[in-house]
């Protein structure tokens, strides 16, 4: 494995001796393992002044946009004490809110989920006409507002809608209901997980698979001993992503929740009504739960991100020629 | 071993291809596509005059100059900060560089409801950076200038998030070879690092520009809602709806439907431009 590599390099050493520059053509791999590379060299090096202004005027602009929002939502979640703090978060709306919220995402997340892992496998792992516009049909949910996405679902099952009189003959509800809200919830958060595996299954390539297959495993030994290991860190990523989307999804459950309180509320309808109604510690003691769940989010993603990189550098060295 | 034969090999040998395609297509039609085509359906039976009535209503086109100005203006605002974010990200060192590229994704983690309410409580004439704002004659929340601000906000990662990687790649030897033959800075820029960027950058402002339109959570607090001043299109389709106009809500809804799908399919092209032009 060290041989045909070194040869290469002394070819190429031997054709471009004279330049200097050839010693970035021999360690591709580390290029990715290493962060931003600050340069050293004077061609790409911006005079001191220049980067001092650009990197205050990217943080200026960060933390007008950025920064000082998120401080605002801890700063006045506690302005009027801890006591409030704990006691908005445990009122009676709130905590029925958080559990409505919590079923809704136990349901959309691993449905999404489920469809994530069909669609990533047949679009990663074959070819077939009009893969592209599948993918596109898949991104759709992305391209529509959140209003919008309510609206439909308002139009097909509300009173007015065109399985209204469906389901009024059989006594089933699913505008300003729970069932209204899932479905809104899933709509929205549909591509999430797909979106994730699919670049994810198509980074890492097909042999591992093929291998296990040739070598006899079944298809479902393969997929949950070849394929689940090798895809882990994007999936959690996905998974977490839907959570966190799902969680906090206003603009389409707003449409087809009808703000009942402790019924069809779920937190961050709770945090409107807090809000509107002037309560705003509490509103931003509801909001700061989010918040908190958002940074977390962030944080998994920093560690997935690492953790793909630390594996696409094993793979790396596994496979070299 | 040729394309084809390597694909004959993938297609023959790895099971499951029916029933993953068939529950991709069946969810994707269940969950998507059969409630999509509703709207579109409805729009149907609404009868051209009907439709073009709630479409050119006065109040509803001042609410498309009002969205689509406010989010035109944050996107563009976007790019020119998102490129620098990124170049700053991808160049220098400085304390807290870490910190500041995990926060980044922030927007899209942060539910929109609860960035609204943030926004608005900065930016009210007595918030944080409101109260300085006022102080200057400048009022922010309740007003058009408020609803950019918000859209900036929800805006902010995807340009970042588009540049940076393609900024990352960018070989420091071309940039070498420019100042070897006798470029400035400002020329290494101009001819070198922007036409490069350049496919990653309309994409990053599209993206921004095709969320921005369709925004609600995080505007609705910030903007005032005055009809004709203050009103977006997605908060005029939820009035409608609470004022029993079904058929309004679903004539603006498909207008703004169609406008989405245009910018998806920009968005795909520009992308497929963006990763030819990479591999070329």
């Amino acid at each position: 494995m060290n041989q045909r590599p070194l040869v290469l390099e002394a070819n190429y050493a031997t054709a471009v001796e004279a330049d200097s520059a050839v010693h970035v053509i021999d360690v591709p791999a580390t290029n990715l393992a290493a962060p931003p590379r600050a340069p050293s060299r004077r061609a790409t090096k911006d005079p001191a002044w220049v980067r001092v202004v650009c990197i205050l005027g990217a943080l200026a602009f960060l933390g007008l946009f950025l920064m000082v929002p998120l401080a605002v939502v801890f700063a006045e979640a506690f302005k009027r004490g801890a006591s409030v703090y704990f006691a908005s978060i445990r009122e009676p709306d709130a905590l029925l809110a958080i559990r409505l919220t919590i079923l809704t995402t136990l349901i959309a997340v691993p449905l999404n989920t489920l469809f994530g892992l069909a669609s990533a496998w047949a679009i990663a792992r074959f070819e077939f006409k009009g893969k592209t516009a599948l993918i596109t049909l898949i991104d759709l949910p992305f391209a529509v507002s959140p209003v919008i996405a309510g609206l439909i679902f308002v139009l097909l099952f509300g009173a007015q809608g065109v399985l209204g009189p469906l389901m009024e003959a059989r006594d089933w509800k699913f505008i300003f209901a729970v069932p209204g809200i899932v479905l809104a919830t899933t709509f929205v958060t549909f591509p999430f997980v797909a979106r994730e595996l699919i670049a994810f299954m198509q980074s890492t390539g097909a042999e591992e698979e093929e291998a296990a297959i040739v070598l006899g495993a079944t298809g479902m030994q393969t997929f949950w001993r070849v394929t689940i290991p090798n895809i882990k860190w994007g999936l959690l990523y996905g998974i977490i992503l839907c959570s966190a989307r799902a969680m906090g999804e206003f603009g389409a459950v707003s449409v087809v929740s009808g703000h009942i309180r402790g019924e069809t509320n779920t937190i961050p309808l709770h945090v409107e009504i807090l809000y509107n109604e002037y309560q705003f510690a509490a509103a931003f003691a509801v909001a700061s739960l989010l918040a908190l769940l958002a940074l977390v989010t962030l944080v998994i993603k920093k560690i997935v991100e690492y953790r793909a990189h630390q594996q696409l550098l094993e793979s790396q060295k596994g496979v070299s020629p | 071993m040729n394309q084809k034969s390597g694909n004959k090999k993938s297609r023959g040998v790895l099971p499951g291809f029916g029933i993953s395609m068939g529950f991709t297509l069946f969810y994707l039609s269940l969950i998507v596509l059969i409630p999509l085509a509703t709207i579109f359906w409805k729009s149907g039976t609404l009868g051209w005059e009907h439709f073009w009535g709630a479409v050119a209503d006065e109040r509803s086109v001042a609410s498309y100059k009002l969205t689509f100005g406010a989010s035109l203006i944050a996107s563009l605002v976007n790019t020119v900060f998102g490129l620098l974010v990124a170049w700053v990200l991808v160049r220098y060192t400085f304390p807290g560089r870490g910190l500041v590229d995990a926060l980044i994704d922030l927007p899209f983690a942060l539910p929109t409801a609860v960035g609204g309410i943030a926004l608005t409580t900065a930016y009210a004439p007595n918030g944080w950076i409101g109260a300085p704002l006022a102080k200057l004659g400048i009022k922010a929340a309740y007003t058009p200038l408020g609803i950019t601000i918000a859209l900036i906000f929800i805006g902010l990662p995807f340009v970042v998030r588009t540049v940076l990687p393609v900024l990352q790649e960018l070989e420091t030897e071309v940039e070498e070879a420019a100042h070897t033959l006798g470029a400035s800075r400002g020329q290494i820029f101009k001819r070198v690092i922007l036409p490069h960027v350049m496919p990653a950058l309309l994409t990053g402002f599209a993206l921004a520009f095709a969320r921005a339109v369709g925004e609600y959570g995080s505007v609705v607090f910030i903007a005032g809602n005055m009809p004709m001043k203050t009103e977006i299109t997605s908060l005029l389709i939820i009035t409608k709806l609470e004022q029993y106009d079904y058929a309004g809500a679903t004539a603006i809804a498909v207008v703004m439907l169609v406008i989405s799908f245009a910018m998806l399919l920009l968005i795909n092209g520009l992308q497929r431009w963006s990763s030819t032009r990479h591999a070329a």
